[in-house]
């Protein structure tokens, strides 16, 4: 039942967003409810319609565990979605997130298991996110200062940022059971798991700074009409090159999570796909991809519609393998209609 | 080449054409025709219509009501290909060919000459180097087009439009990248096509070179054909004068009038010290030589024709562009203005001509946009200070009249003359020193122009340094307290108060300098 | 300019060739150059057909996963007859990618996108036919000589590259088809107002490299008598450095199929060496080092690009 006041909770939260990022929404301010309704963004329908189809035919699909079980496999990509989110909506793109998560997830491990004690622990949560921020102010660095195409630049990271992660541990599986690390990803606060806990924070908080800080609306002006920003003194590259390193911070922390919830950490797998992921969520939740607009609520929506329709094929008997044509046919679909209107 | 069909006295006839966008009309009742084998000039301000014109006859638009008649028959030119097909090319002021590729691969994309299957570059290059010296040119064909000149690029596009025959070419503001020797040659190219029997449409903003080459002239002037007449019959001033026209209505603006005797003779009692002085500033490629100063209070105009460097100069002066100056003075101190943020931070305000490219951020509301630069101010360690902003969206919203249901509105949906006002208040609301605006009042209606105007004027009376251009003259006659004249990139007349008027002006832009 | 850069990569190929020689034993012998050949085949196969793509200043992401269900259907028909295969795994290939071009071209969406998302589908599509797990190839046909024999003393899948590679160079710079490509990407616009075809352009390269990245799939089945559903991760990126090694500019206009494919021999060539390096024990650089030296070899071609690019438009 706390799930459903969460998910009331989402729903207030993006009625606030809503009223921000969604100009036809504003001006229904003052009509009925109805008509409000009316314009919901498409991909909340979209959750809905499933959330609907699985209560009446999935077996057990309202119970506490099938919510933990979709969520916990969600908050990962969700938390880099948020990154990917903030980059989008400057024009931009990221690819190498899921390298960095593999660099993440590949440095903790080899830091709590060779220093012992709470240095070991607070080294392995700061400093593998320090690395992924610090990759993240490299792309920033190429895309602001060599004015190298986003998708260009985020590809070398791509490229030899997984081979980074595999030279530091020679492709070799790191098992661990380390509690105090694994936390982040097996605990449970009043009952929720800590991850899904972080995910909602900084959904929130991510939110909350493109709404009301100078950061966030810089960040929508420089997406918008990057020439005008500037001629209105907007540090245009310092804005870019800030949203590539938070890009990459947000990468390094689901990197940590993802090998705290699997007990092992392998530079192979670590993030693997994680980006198309990530792109999926933000494109299907509605944020353009040319930039000037962000919806952090619809990338949350995003990433739990693509979830729950893995989920909603798997529990129906289709199969793994055919999940992935659907799964690239609806994101061919929601790009397109996002470029329709 | 085919020759016209007999008993056609004009190859081209547009008539009666309307054009609308949104209900804004771009076109009303314009008309154009082109004799066979004639040079026939196209003029007019900005936004008199001529491009729209163009594209509508070249297939890129479909008019909303006239006739169209080409080579002797009905001509509706739905796609570009059929104009094309039909006989008529253009050689756009951006240069349309592909950058990468040479000049032989450029005239004969998509018909390349082929032997056996695959394409004898042999002949095409052969074919190529002799259009290009039927045109004077020697350049070796296989150069890419980029590393060549914008005067080559031109020929190069021509040649294109020969090789496919072209019956009619369409020269869009061709000259104003090239130096005279290159114009020369251009004209020279005109005038051995206009031999072969062919026309050519020629879009100019320089009125001497149309005595060159041209035979007969069209004035366009806010959407309509104002003059129709062999370039032997007009006279430079007269084409001036038909061209800048009258466009504000008389009854608003001696309010404006009066206000402006008003601060004339107000300076003229009390001269102080410039605010902004600048000796030799030049920003290449179009500013040269800018010698102006502009004192606290004073409306000054700067005027000129298309081409002149007008935007050029405030972007240089306002630290957009690189330039290089003699001296820049701000409030009597030496500046070295490299960023916005270093003019800004000056105290000054530019309003770029552009308000879609460089003015609004269209996916953002009214209240965003006006609060683009007071942000810094309105925050507070990073947060944006609410209630802070509320206040001063209301206070510019009223003070300047801006007209909408809530600021929350996208910017995008309100019409020009507000989204102007918005973007003046973007800046008024920092409290600027100096106001940089170009060409404030385009595009949008003579109702919100007069606001704009009695604003400035306000602005000035309470102390603010305004310099400013408009392409209507009468605006600038009005508003200005002193005019300052460009051509060609440098500062050349100054005329102040009883001196102003609109014949002074046009005299001065349509002279070199003494 | 390009016969400049065509230089440079040959010369750094031949120095790469020469150390190989000095340094190790068998390096230059006909077993490891055979070897050699015969695996980059398909590499640079996939590297022609985004030399294409490239070119028009669009990306395909999904090669890899295209060869990998065009190896799992090629495996599938090897047992009926191995002409069945070979065309079913080319023409898998061709749909592949006539439907990246359809949607890119039509529907006007961002390649990059449109190509990860189908990777995605033919992945899922691949693994679905071949039950999650790797199609034994039929040893009753012919099928394994395709990827495996030899052909006038050369491995044939040596001899098809080369044929596609002479194929392809010469209609990129002989065709009417290679110049609307070469038009497409210096600037569409233009094209478009010169009056090419543009969407005819763009559907034609994206579904030449589904054409050529099943072609590789088929030869990587029947080299290693299986179709794989879970190879061809990250040839999209081989492809995509090989492409850009050569000195072809990522944003479209220019490109080089011989520098391409000099590009792929060059990073198979890392690889080779890196084995060779590997065996004599002395260094122990680890096959992972391998995405490292990529990356940091297309860092140092993009940042090289960046410094000598030219402006695009000509105003």
């Amino acid at each position: 039942m706390r799930l459903f006041n969460i998910f009331e909770q989402i729903s207030n939260m993006n009625s606030k967003f809503h009223a921000l990022f969604h100009p036809a929404a504003t001006r229904a301010a003052n009509t009925s409810r109805l008509a409000r309704l009316a314009q919901v963004p498409r991909v909340w329908l979209a959750l809905a319609v499933l959330l609907v189809f699985n209560i009446a035919f999935t077996d057990n699909f309202l119970t506490v565990q099938t919510f933990n079980v979709n969520l916990t496999q969600v908050a990962t990509i969700v938390i880099v979605a948020l990154g990917m989110t903030l980059v989008v909506a400057t024009g931009g793109i990221d690819l190498s997130v899921g390298s960095l998560m593999a660099i993440a997830g590949t440095l903790a491990p080899l830091l709590f298991l060779h220093i012992s004690g709470p240095g070991g622990l607070v080294a392995a949560f700061v400093l593998p996110l320090l690395a992924a921020t610090l990759c993240g102010c490299f792309n920033g660095w190429l895309v602001t200062r060599w004015r190298i195409q986003p998708i260009v630049a985020t590809l070398v990271l791509y490229i030899a940022g997984r081979g980074i992660a595999q030279v530091m541990t020679n492709g070799q599986l790191q098992s661990f059971s380390n509690p105090g690390f694994q936390w982040i990803g097996t605990g449970r606060v009043l009952g929720m798991p800590v991850q899904v806990i972080l995910m909602l924070v900084l959904v929130a908080l991510v939110a909350w700074v493109l709404r009301a800080t100078l950061f966030g609306r810089y960040v929508l002006a420089v997406g918008g009409n990057e020439r005008a920003a500037a001629l209105a003194g907007v540090p245009a590259r310092r804005v870019k090159l800030t949203v590539y390193a938070l890009s990459g911070a947000c990468a390094g922390l689901a990197g940590l999570i993802a090998i705290a919830i699997n007990s092992s950490s392998d530079a192979n797998l670590v993030g693997s796909g994680v980006e198309l992921e990530a792109i999926a969520a933000v494109a299907v939740g509605g944020t353009l991809l040319t930039g000037g607009h962000a919806s952090i609520s619809g990338t949350l929506v995003g990433a739990l519609f693509i979830q729950l329709m893995r989920y909603t094929l798997l529990a129906h008997g289709v199969t793994e393998a055919s999940a992935l044509v659907v799964k690239s046919a609806i994101i061919i679909l929601a790009v397109y209609l996002q470029r329709r209107g | 080449m085919q020759t016209v069909r007999e008993g056609c006295e004009y190859l081209l006839q547009m008539q009666h054409i309307c054009k609308q966008f949104g209900g804004i009309p771009a076109l009303s009742d314009a008309s154009l025709r082109v004799k066979p084998a004639e040079v026939h000039a196209l003029i007019g301000q900005n936004g008199a219509g001529k491009s729209t014109m163009i594209k509508i006859l070249t297939g890129a638009y479909l008019r909303d009501s006239g006739d169209i008649t080409f080579n002797g028959a009905t001509a509706n030119f739905t796609t570009p290909q059929r104009a094309r097909a039909a006989g008529i090319s253009t050689i756009y002021q951006e240069i349309n060919l592909v950058p990468f590729r040479s000049i032989a691969e450029n005239i004969f994309l998509g018909r390349e000459p082929r032997r056996f299957g695959l394409i004898d570059w042999k002949r095409a290059q052969a074919e190529a180097t002799r259009l290009l010296a039927g045109f004077g040119i020697e350049v070796d064909v296989r150069k890419p087009v980029m590393e060549c000149s914008t005067a080559t690029q031109q020929m190069v596009a021509m040649a294109r439009a020969v090789s496919v025959d072209a019956k009619l070419l369409i020269l869009d503001e061709s000259t104003s990248s090239l130096d005279d020797r290159e114009a020369e040659r251009l004209f020279g190219v005109i005038r051995q096509l206009k031999a072969e029997g062919r026309s050519i449409i020629f879009v100019s903003h320089r009125l001497d070179e149309l005595y060159a080459v041209c035979d007969h002239v069209t004035v366009m002037r806010d959407g309509r054909t104002v003059a129709d007449s062999p370039m032997t019959d007009i006279t430079k001033m007269d084409l001036i004068t038909t061209m800048l026209g009258r466009a504000l209505e008389k009854v608003i603006l001696p309010a404006v009038q009066s206000h402006a005797e008003d601060d004339a003779k107000a300076h003229a009692a009390a001269p102080q010290a410039p605010f902004l002085d600048i000796e030799g500033v030049s920003a290449p490629p179009k500013v040269r030589d800018a010698t102006l100063s502009v004192r606290k209070g004073e409306k000054v105009g700067l005027a000129g024709l298309l081409g002149a460097g007008r935007t050029e100069l405030m972007r240089a002066l306002f630290g957009a562009d690189p330039s290089r100056r003699r001296a820049m003075r701000i409030d009597g101190v030496e500046v070295d203005l490299r960023a916005p943020l270093d003019a800004i931070r000056a105290g000054i305000a530019y309003l770029p001509e552009d308000r879609k490219a460089e003015g609004i951020i269209p996916g953002m509301s009214v209240r965003e946009n006006l609060s683009l630069v007071l942000y810094p101010a309105l925050s507070r360690r990073g947060v944006i200070d609410r209630n802070k902003q509320d206040e001063v969206v209301q206070r510019f919203i009223r003070r300047l009249g801006i007209k909408i249901a809530n600021p929350d509105q996208p910017i995008r949906e309100l019409s020009g003359g507000n989204q102007q006002k918005v973007l003046l208040a973007r800046w008024l609301c920092t409290n600027p020193k100096l106001l940089l605006l170009d060409e404030p009042t385009r595009g949008i209606d003579v109702g919100a122009k007069a606001e704009i105007l009695s604003l400035i004027n306000e602005l000035a009376r309470e102390g603010m340094a305004v310099l400013m251009t408009a392409s209507e003259l009468e605006e600038l006659v009005a508003a200005a307290d002193r005019v300052v004249v460009m051509s060609d990139g440098s500062t050349t007349h100054e005329l102040t108060g009883g001196q102003i008027s609109e014949a002074a002006i046009m005299t001065a832009m349509a002279h070199d300098p003494a | 300019m390009q016969a400049r850069k065509n230089i440079g990569i040959l010369c750094v190929l031949l120095a790469l060739v020469a150390f190989g020689t000095i340094r190790y034993e068998n390096f230059a012998g006909t077993y490891n150059l055979f070897a050699f050949l015969r695996y980059n085949a398909m590499f640079v196969l996939v590297a022609i057909g985004m030399a294409f793509v490239i070119i028009t200043g669009g990306i395909d992401l999904s090669v890899g996963k295209v060869a990998a269900l065009s190896s799992v259907v090629s495996a599938l028909f090897s047992g009926r007859s191995p002409e069945l295969a070979i065309a079913a795994g080319v023409v898998t290939g061709g749909l592949c990618g006539l439907l990246n071009g359809l949607i890119i071209a039509r529907m006007r969406l961002q390649p990059f996108i449109v190509t990860l998302a189908t990777s995605l589908g033919a992945y899922g599509l691949a693994l679905r036919l071949a039950n999650n797990q790797p199609v034994d190839v039929s040893w009753d046909t012919w099928f394994t000589e395709f990827g495996q024999g030899d052909l006038l003393g050369m491995p044939i899948p040596f001899l098809i590259a080369l044929a596609v590679f002479i194929a392809a160079a010469v209609a990129l710079n002989y065709t009417r088809f290679g110049q609307r490509v070469l038009a497409v990407g210096g600037s569409a616009e233009a094209s478009k107002l010169m009056g090419i075809d543009v969407e005819r352009g763009l559907v034609e390269v994206y579904t030449l490299s589904g054409l050529l990245a099943g072609l590789a799939g088929t030869i990587l089945a029947a080299q290693f008598a299986a179709g794989q559903p879970n190879e061809g991760m990250g040839w999209d990126l081989v492809a995509i450095s090989a492409v850009v090694l050569g000195g072809t500019l990522l944003s479209g206009g220019v490109g080089s199929i011989v520098a391409t494919v000099m590009g792929a021999l060059l990073l198979g060539l890392i690889f080779n060496l890196l084995n060779f390096e590997n065996g004599l024990g002395v260094f122990n650089l680890s096959v992972y080092w391998q995405s490292v030296i990529r990356g940091a070899f297309l860092l140092v071609v993009i940042l090289l690009q960046a410094r000598l690019s030219r402006p695009r438009s000509l105003a």
